[in-house]
């Protein structure tokens, strides 16, 4: 695993060796504040909790995480680099996870950057700060989950483009899949077991779940097979089109 | 273990195209085989097996021992690569580059340092170890590419066009290096610069249309060229009268007239490739023609690439 890791510190280093990632970071902090102050009216609810800035967490991964992830394979396939990078005596496992946990740290960086919501929360009022830990952590396993998805979809391309907007496309329909929208569109027709497995492959259900306070086992579970279900259809991308 | 590289009929299809068909050869330590071919002959992709980024069709590869399909981590530790395109990461610098893959061939502490400075000392990268690599130029990518693939001191070495678009200066300075290291490394390099084959490699393949046409060194290739131990002849005046009675002589095939560098001339071809300076010699002294100029040409590369890549089917 020694091999993952020197990836794992190569790339999130690479991160910080361009602009990308100051400036993704100050768009995540800038977005995340105006969303919960404008749209999710913190002050004006009266609560000392962090609903109203977790409940955009979806909304907002789904614009930054593809921007994120679109670069990791499509990048090194555009600029030749992945010749280089596959004849090194690493695993496909190791290089893929190395490249997502990199990402994964990253965007976990920038989330843990939004603390002084909690500090402002901590000094207004006093909040359940376990429910706070519960819903950072959800939203990091839903980060994890964005970015899988978009690293397996950046492997298919060698366009970064083409990469965000597949990857917007597949996470925003894991996003609404559990909405009153899309269920009532499919109740009309669709059989009944569909229609529940439609709704329990919902990012938002799932999250929402964290955001009362708990960590249900099946939440976390949700989230980390669909990581290890993307990543795995990663390494197969990776293989079948590295030669293009 | 005697061969270093054992390609063993190697096949890789893309879709209905045949890249490389059933393509067998061996590298031996100390030998510098030299891939000639025309684009798209399929040497890139043959390399491109051999280092395990893409999987054959059918066939292996064996690199000291290690099956790159079976074994494909054991036999890449074994191999320096260097691709034809990108050398290295471009938003990285070239010490930063260099380290990472140095930590990635597992060297960590001092021995990463100095073998990190044996390859920047070889290949001259000193001046530009803090710069970007896409800030490089042309050369200097080229030689990051060259650092990286020694940097392990591998066993085996694989060079895709390693001088191309390279300045005469940067070109012998490459070739110099790849000669020093020969005598304990198998490598084999691709190029379409046939003087190149004859500067570095002991032993030339010319691949086309994925097939191996020709397997032997440069010196036996050359034998097999119309030009071997043809006799370039000037002669003050005119040559009407000598050629007249140059082509009476049994070794000799045709006469052409040339012009080059040289100025203008005749070229005896021999009949069969035999050595018939001799009997051009002796023939010119009774004679007493009055010459300028007389060589026997060694054979020329391109004379024998072109006749091999321009007729697969025959020269198979």
């Amino acid at each position: 695993m020694r091999s993952t890791y020197v990836i794992f510190c190569r790339e999130l280093a690479s991160y910080f060796a361009t602009p990308l990632a100051y400036v993704f970071i100050v768009i995540f902090l800038v977005l995340a504040g105006s969303l919960t102050f404008f749209m999710g009216n913190f002050f004006d609810r009266g609560q000392d909790d962090l609903v109203a800035f977790f409940s955009f967490h979806p909304w907002l991964y789904l614009v930054l995480i593809p921007a994120l992830s679109m670069r990791l394979w499509a990048e090194e396939r555009k600029s030749g680099t992945i010749e280089l990078f596959l004849t090194l005596p690493v695993s496909m496992t190791a290089a893929v996870l190395g490249k997502f946990l990199a990402a994964w740290a990253f965007s976990g960086i920038a989330l843990a950057l939004t603390f002084p919501f909690w500090i402002t929360v901590n000094i207004f009022g006093h909040p359940d700060n376990g429910v706070i830990l519960a819903s950072y952590i959800g939203s990091l396993l839903m980060a994890g989950a964005y970015l899988a998805i978009g690293s397996a979809l950046s492997a298919l391309t060698k366009n970064q483009v083409i990469a965000f907007v597949l990857t917007a496309a597949v996470c925003f329909a894991f996003t609404v899949s559990g909405s009153t929208m899309v269920l009532g569109f499919l109740q009309g027709w669709a059989p009944a077991g569909l229609v529940e497995a439609v709704s329990s492959f919902s990012f938002f259900s799932h999250f929402s779940t964290i955001l009362r306070g708990v960590i249900d086992l099946r939440d976390a579970v949700f989230f980390l097979s669909v990581m290890a279900l993307f990543l795995y259809a990663n390494a197969v991308i990776v293989d079948l089109k590295k030669a293009d | 273990m005697d061969a270093m590289i054992e390609v063993r009929r190697l096949t890789r299809r893309f879709g209905p195209v045949t890249a490389v068909d059933d393509v067998s050869f061996s590298v031996r330590r100390g030998e510098v085989l030299g891939f000639l071919g025309p684009n798209g002959a399929g040497k890139s992709t043959t390399m491109k097996v051999i280092t395990g980024f893409l999987a054959p069709s059918s066939g292996t590869v064996v690199v000291c021992g290690a099956d790159i399909v079976n074994d494909p981590i054991a036999a890449k530790r074994h191999i320096g690569y260097l691709p034809e395109g990108a050398a290295g990461y471009p938003d990285m610098t070239t010490l930063g580059f260099l380290r990472f893959i140095a930590r990635i061939r597992g060297f960590d502490g001092a021995e990463a340092k100095s073998r990190i400075d044996l390859a920047i000392q070889r290949t001259s990268l000193q001046g530009v170890l803090q710069q970007p690599i896409e800030t490089l130029s042309k050369g200097f990518k080229c030689r990051v590419g060259l650092a990286q693939a020694l940097l392990h001191d591998p066993d085996v070495l694989i060079l895709d066009e390693p001088t191309d678009g390279l300045d005469p200066n940067q070109k012998h300075e490459v070739r110099t290096l790849i000669t020093e290291l020969a005598p304990t490394k198998a490598i084999i390099i691709s190029t379409h610069i046939l003087e190149e084959v004859e500067a570095v490699c002991t032993r030339a393949t010319i691949l086309a249309h994925g097939k191996l046409l020709a397997d032997g060194t440069p010196q036996e290739l050359e034998a097999r060229s119309r030009h071997h131990n043809a006799v370039r002849l000037s002669i003050a005046g005119s040559s009407d009268d000598a050629v007249t009675a140059l082509l009476r002589l049994p070794g000799v095939l045709s006469i052409e007239p040339v012009t080059d560098a040289e100025g203008a001339g005749i070229m005896i071809f021999p009949r069969d490739g035999r050595a018939i300076v001799g009997e051009v010699t002796d023939l010119v002294r009774t004679a007493g023609w009055p010459i300028t100029g007389l060589r026997v040409e060694r054979g020329r590369l391109d004379d024998v690439f072109r006749a091999v890549t321009a007729r697969p089917s025959a020269a198979a």
